[in-house]
């Protein structure tokens, strides 16, 4: 049995999104300004279609303006091919097997199917009627709204009569006389949505069950849909006599009402492809540019919001993946031959691409402007980015160095600093005025402690640097490990005063310095600081650089890629001005902004396929999704696409800010602000990975890492950290322990690995995730890192 | 769970007999669920569908209450609902079923106490025994309710005396913009809010219950902050008495793992002292200690184990052999028999047998293990090299060396 049945894996949030989702989308039907082009619209297509406009409705008219955002030409050459002069249509097939399940759909229609075999096909035929009509049991209530939606159509609605027309009554034999039973549980069936052809994997189904739940269907129209399919089999799939397939046919005809809309909508009876031609818009999208398409079923996108509530009960995860599952197959096959003539296979990676995407509501794609990034890059010649982040054990005094920095540098100024002066000194913490200007949340305030990761920028004459000031508290590093995974090199802080180095470098110093480096930061700038608090005695830097750099040695950073700084970071000395105490004299070596700018960024992967984390997602004026990070990879362009994952959505690059100034472009790198469109939020979440649509990065559960041990490690439960992605897993085996040097098999199976070892692991998580070869994971279990290395 | 006779004690339960048992708590179906394994014979109380022919020739369908006696094919256990279902085939026949037919019986807490018999298709043997002797202890302590969380991820649980029970689990994304404080805290208090309502719903308090918060950092104690404020808001008085009441514990990490450290916290084991679930995690904390020592006296995985056992150094003197209870679910009757002897002879050797709870964490790191892990009362060594060459213990690197490493 699956897990959802175990855990009850509410998500509140994706839970109220979708219900704004609603609110914003579908409930009021259209703006003015839709209104406006729709009435436009509709007469520009009436007068295009000629004497040919009274085959058509008007409400079909205005759906086919709705899909193709009001493109006219578009419009008329799909009404044409659908209604105007259809595609012959193909002889009506064997008489429908109905599976019990789907016929006893019927619901509460269950009791009066006992009259079938008493009652004259006129009673039956009224009674049914008056049932659409009157809206009295709820699966009905929205066919009859539908109805008062459709009464703008030009045609009548037909009597429901016609439908019973030549129903063989009273006359059914026993042995094919249907039994009712009630429904067990209301039955998810097809809800539209994303029907892929093959088979999905959890994740996907999970992903496109949410999908489905942002767009318009519930489980409601699909009872309704069932409901009256079951009606449909009623009155045609019992019927084996070959006369049947005429009157089927004419009923097609008679009912483009919305009677008929709905049985389309839900489960069309099976082997009538035309159904469906009517009333889905079903188009094959290439997903990702691998060679899988997927059916992408557009219902109704104007069902108003009473209409889905009617039977608007949350139903569990459970009933709406197995139902998915049980429908996609038929989904899948049966929209294939109708999206034949509107496959369109989108371009790679680049505005196009969703053209015919069938993204009912959205604003046009914003327009690429099909730069070549690289050239571009090359020719621009600006200044290199390159970010670093603060790391040291907590309170070393790195946000008030930061802050002092940005002072200095005068990226804030001395107004504001006096203004945080007075703030701090209100609640008795003057001594954090400077590094207030990182840590901007309140509990930061309060409590005197970096939580989580704060961003800011600052140039020089060649460089751009972002800062990422790393909380220094055991209990963030999760935060702090985000951070440097977007780091290019460090600073790491040490609080030099007397005792305070030494627990620090049983502390988060040490923790610190092993992780930066395994996750691929080479470079160290060593801040020896609060140098004020001992007199500037260079004896103490002295004895602090000696311990310091044989312990960075060991841990494998290189001499030349070490350098130490003696500062005083609440008051400013050596940091962008020489220090102008007498008793720091003895010190003339370059100040930390000189070691910074002698620190060259990391080689960037610029060819590489599109990587960057979701460091932040957050609501923009420009995009209610809006997600900023670091490219890990590759590049992108203002009108790009991208793949958003594990939620296998799409999105496309409106706008984006580059080291916080606009731009058309961005490459490996850059901190860059996304200003995505095309997308719903609940589909981006920070931690997520977003890649080129051409070359994803895939999802996985299981992984193996060549770990480097920091403590013992054996088969345990264990978090799984990579950049900002946090997930629970547990380290189902030990293949190997490998030698250091050579990574070759020492040991096969240990029973423990060591701290300091290296072995092969296999770590099982407990949810789907991005990963790739070449990433860097860090292990952590009971508040330690217990290893860290990459993913193989 | 009782005796439904009151003439019946656990020393007078003999191999072949048949148990009978009743009903008394919802708790009762997870040990129900470690007795009835696959094999065996049971007699409950079960509904069956019936179609029922009238004179008129018509047909309806209704369901009949009537004792049945399946042979167990399958069991499954819903840890939410505490609810067990029970498939098999029937043995004796009725006016309803014949023998052979397939049914499913679901065992859950009633009002009424429900009676259900087993027969053992391997007789009741010790580790039977031993299951059904914690099935019956009597006033058990109230479950507690723990709520493990990290900034945007909550696990709202219940811990039993045998088992932890994720109630729910929440993630709500936090908003998260530098320079934006506001928006960020706007997203906690969104995300307490949504906690606390989970739990209300989830967790009756109308019973005196100790509740536990853990997070890393501030989380838990903002979170009991964000209650008693609620509490006064709202004018509540029974949140007002869980938010007082409420104990705010360190973990690492919100995932539900880091309930392992929350059981062993000194907070936790002076409200609740020593129960089941605070020895088990002591135990498994004194093995991984033993483990990093690596003198040789503790192992894991079934073949050491068992070769430990064999030669006796799993016995009196600290001796213990320690195997999750989910292990012998579903073991064929052979191994099942293979690993009662191993239990027995840790017995004979005076040593001391824990069946751990596969449904409480420190059962989860067990399960890690293989299921099966031993304290050995003296070092022995190589008990995993079999089919392997030799080969030299791995020196201890002291850390100096992490230098060369190949990252
Ligand atoms: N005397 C002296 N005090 C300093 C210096 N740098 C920082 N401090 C003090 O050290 C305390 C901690 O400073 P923070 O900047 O918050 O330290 P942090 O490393 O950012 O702390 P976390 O982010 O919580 O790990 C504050 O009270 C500072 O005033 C320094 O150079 N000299
Ligand atoms: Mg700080």
């Amino acid at each position: 049995m699956s897990r959802h049945q175990y855990i009850r894996n509410l998500d509140y949030q994706d839970a109220l999104d979708e219900y704004e989702g609603y609110s914003d989308e579908e409930d009021d039907e259209l703006s003015p300004e839709d209104r406006e082009l729709m009435t436009q619209g509709t007469a520009a297509v009436q007068a295009a279609l000629g004497v040919e406009a009274s085959k058509v409705t008007v409400a079909q008219i205005e759906e086919a303006l709705w899909h193709y955002y009001y493109d006219v030409d578009k419009s008329v050459a799909y009404l044409i091919s659908k209604f105007v002069n259809p595609a012959p249509k193909p002889a009506k097939a064997q008489p429908q097997q109905r599976t019990g399940k789907s016929a006893i759909c019927a619901l509460s229609l269950a009791d009066h199917a006992v009259l079938l075999d008493h009652d004259l096909p006129t009673d039956w035929a009224t009674k049914t009627s008056d049932l659409t009509d009157t809206a009295a049991p709820a699966i009905f209530g929205s066919s009859s709204r539908m109805g008062s939606r459709c009464q703008t159509s030009s045609q009548p609605r037909p009597s429901l009569a016609h439908l019973f027309h030549d129903m063989p009554w009273g006359n059914v034999p026993a042995h094919r006389a249907t039994t009712f039973l009630p429904p067990p549980i209301p039955r998810g069936g097809l809800l539209g949505g994303s029907g892929t052809a093959s088979k999905m994997s959890k994740l996907q189904a999970l992903a496109a069950a949410r999908k489905k739940k942002a767009q318009e269907q519930s489980a409601a129209s699909n009872a309704v849909a069932e409901a009256v399919t079951g009606l449909n089999g009623l009155s045609v799939g019992d019927g084996a006599a070959p006369s049947k397939s005429k009157s089927w046919a004419r009923v097609e005809i008679d009912f483009d009402g919305p009677l008929y809309g709905v049985d389309g909508q839900g489960r069309p009876p099976p082997e009538d492809d035309r159904s469906s031609l009517d009333w889905f818009e079903v188009r094959r999208r290439k997903r990702d540019d691998s060679d899988r398409y997927e059916d992408v079923v557009v219902l109704f996108p104007n069902l108003p919001q009473s209409a889905r509530d009617a039977f608007a009960k949350p139903s569990p995860d459970d009933i709406v993946l197995a139902a998915q599952a049980k429908s996609q197959t038929k989904a899948g096959q049966k929209a294939t031959p109708a999206s034949k003539t509107k496959k369109t296979a989108p371009a790679a990676g680049n505005g196009d691409a969703g053209a015919e995407e069938p993204k009912a509501v959205e604003a046009p794609l914003p327009k690429s402007r099909n730069l070549d990034v690289l050239s571009e890059f090359e020719r621009h010649k600006g200044k290199k980015s390159a970010s670093f982040v603060v790391v040291g054990h907590v309170d070393a005094g790195k946000s008030t160095m930061m802050g002092r920095l940005l002072l200095d540098l005068k990226v804030v100024d001395q107004r504001a600093v006096e203004k945080l002066r007075k703030e701090a000194h209100t609640i008795g913490k003057s001594s954090f005025a400077l590094a207030w200007v990182l840590d901007q949340h309140a509990e930061e305030r309060a409590r005197g402690v970096t939580i989580d990761i704060a961003t800011n920028r600052f140039e020089t004459d060649k460089t751009i640097f972002t800062i990422l000031d790393a909380p220094g508290h055991q209990d963030f590093i999760p935060n702090m490990i985000a951070g440097a995974s977007q780091a290019d090199f460090a600073i790491l802080v040490i609080d030099a005063s007397v005792g305070a180095f030494e627990a620090g470098l049983k502390g988060q110093t040490r923790e610190h310095s092993l992780l930066i480096r395994s996750m691929g930061v080479s470079r160290i700038i060593v801040a020896v600081n609060k140098l004020d608090m001992v007199s500037w005695s260079q004896e103490r830097f002295e004895e602090i650089k000696n311990q310091m750099s044989g312990f960075l040695s060991m841990a494998s950073f290189q001499a030349k890629n070490v350098a130490f700084v003696p500062v005083s970071g609440l008051h400013g000395d050596n940091l962008v001005h020489r220090s102008s105490d007498p008793a720091a004299a003895w010190y003339t070596g370059p100040t930390l902004l000189e070691e910074l700018e002698k620190s060259e960024p990391s080689g960037r992967a610029l060819t590489n396929p599109l990587r960057m984390t979701a460091s932040e997602v957050y609501r923009t004026m420009q995009s209610p999704v809006t997600v900023s990070g670091r490219i890990d990879a590759g590049s992108l362009q203002v009108g790009d696409a991208l793949l958003v994952q594990p939620s296998g959505e799409k999105a496309y690059v409106k706008s984006l800010l580059a080291d916080d100034m606009p731009a058309d472009w961005a490459v490996a790198g850059q901190s860059v602000v996304l200003h995505l469109s095309h997308i719903d939020p609940i589909h981006v979440r920070v931690g997520d990975i977003i890649c080129d649509p051409a070359k994803p990065i895939a999802r996985a559960d299981r992984f193996t890492m060549k770990a480097l041990a920091f403590d013992f490690l054996t088969p345990m439960q264990v978090d799984v950290h990579r950049g900002r992605l946090h997930a629970a897993g547990r380290i189902e085996a030990i293949p190997a322990l490998l030698d250091k040097v050579t990574g070759a098999v020492a040991k096969k199976k240990p029973k423990i690995v060591k701290p300091g070892t290296v072995a092969r692991i296999v770590v099982q998580l407990e949810s789907q995730v991005p990963l790739e070869a070449g990433q860097r994971v860090v292990l952590r279990s009971g508040g330690q890192t217990v290893a860290a290395g990459l993913l193989e | 769970m009782r005796f439904a006779s009151k003439r019946q004690t656990l020393q007078s339960v003999d191999g072949d007999d048949g148990v009978s048992l009743l009903i008394v708590e919802p708790e009762d179906m997870w040990h129900a669920h470690n007795l009835i394994s696959e094999g065996d014979v049971i007699n409950a109380p079960a509904w069956r569908k019936v179609t029922l022919t009238t004179a008129t020739g018509s047909t309806a369908a209704k369901s009949v209450r009537t004792n049945l006696s399946i042979r167990v094919k399958s069991t499954f256990f819903d840890p939410l609902v505490s609810e067990l279902k029970v498939s098999g085939t029937v043995v004796n026949e009725n006016d309803y079923v014949n023998v052979g037919q397939h049914h499913t019986i679901t065992l859950r807490y009633d009002k009424a106490d429900i009676k259900f018999t087993i027969w053992k298709q391997t007789g009741w043997d010790s580790v039977a025994l031993q299951q059904l002797k914690e099935a019956l202890s009597e006033d058990r302590p109230d479950a507690i309710a723990a709520v493990v969380m990290h900034e945007g991820l909550a696990n709202i649980c219940l811990i039993t005396e045998f088992r932890t029970v994720i109630k729910q689990r929440l993630e709500v994304s936090i908003p998260k913009k530098r320079s934006a404080a506001s928006e960020a805290s706007k997203g906690m208090e969104n995300f307490y809010d949504k906690t606390l309502a989970a739990l209300r719903a989830n967790v009756d308090f109308s019973i005196p219950r100790t509740l536990l918060l853990a997070s890393p950092g501030f989380v838990a104690q903002d979170f009991r902050a964000y209650m008693a404020a609620e509490a006064t808001r709202r004018g509540d008085k029974e949140l007002a008495r869980i938010a007082k009441e409420a104990v705010v514990v360190h973990s690492s990490s919100g995932h539900v793992h880091g309930l392992n450290e929350v059981l062993k916290s000194p907070e936790v084991l002076k409200t609740i002292g020593n129960a089941k679930f605070t020895t088990e995690t002591n135990l498994m904390d004194t093995f991984h200690e033993r483990l990093r020592k690596d003198d040789g006296r503790a192992w894991y995985g079934t073949k050491p184990v068992e070769k430990a056992v064999a030669e006796g150094a799993v016995g009196r003197g600290g001796g213990v052999l320690l195997v999750n209870n989910a292990f012998f679910r579903s073991l064929d009757v052979a191994t099942r028999k293979k690993y009662v002897a191993i239990v027995d002879k840790v017995k004979a050797d005076g040593g001391d047998v824990r069946l751990l709870s596969s449904d409480h964490e420190s059962g989860k790191r067990l399960d890690a293990l293989g299921g099966i892990a031993a304290l050995l009362t003296y070092p022995m060594f190589d008990l995993d090299e079999d089919d392997e060459e030799e080969e030299e213990e791995t020196e201890r690197v002291p850390e100096q060396e992490m230098a060369a490493m190949v990252i």
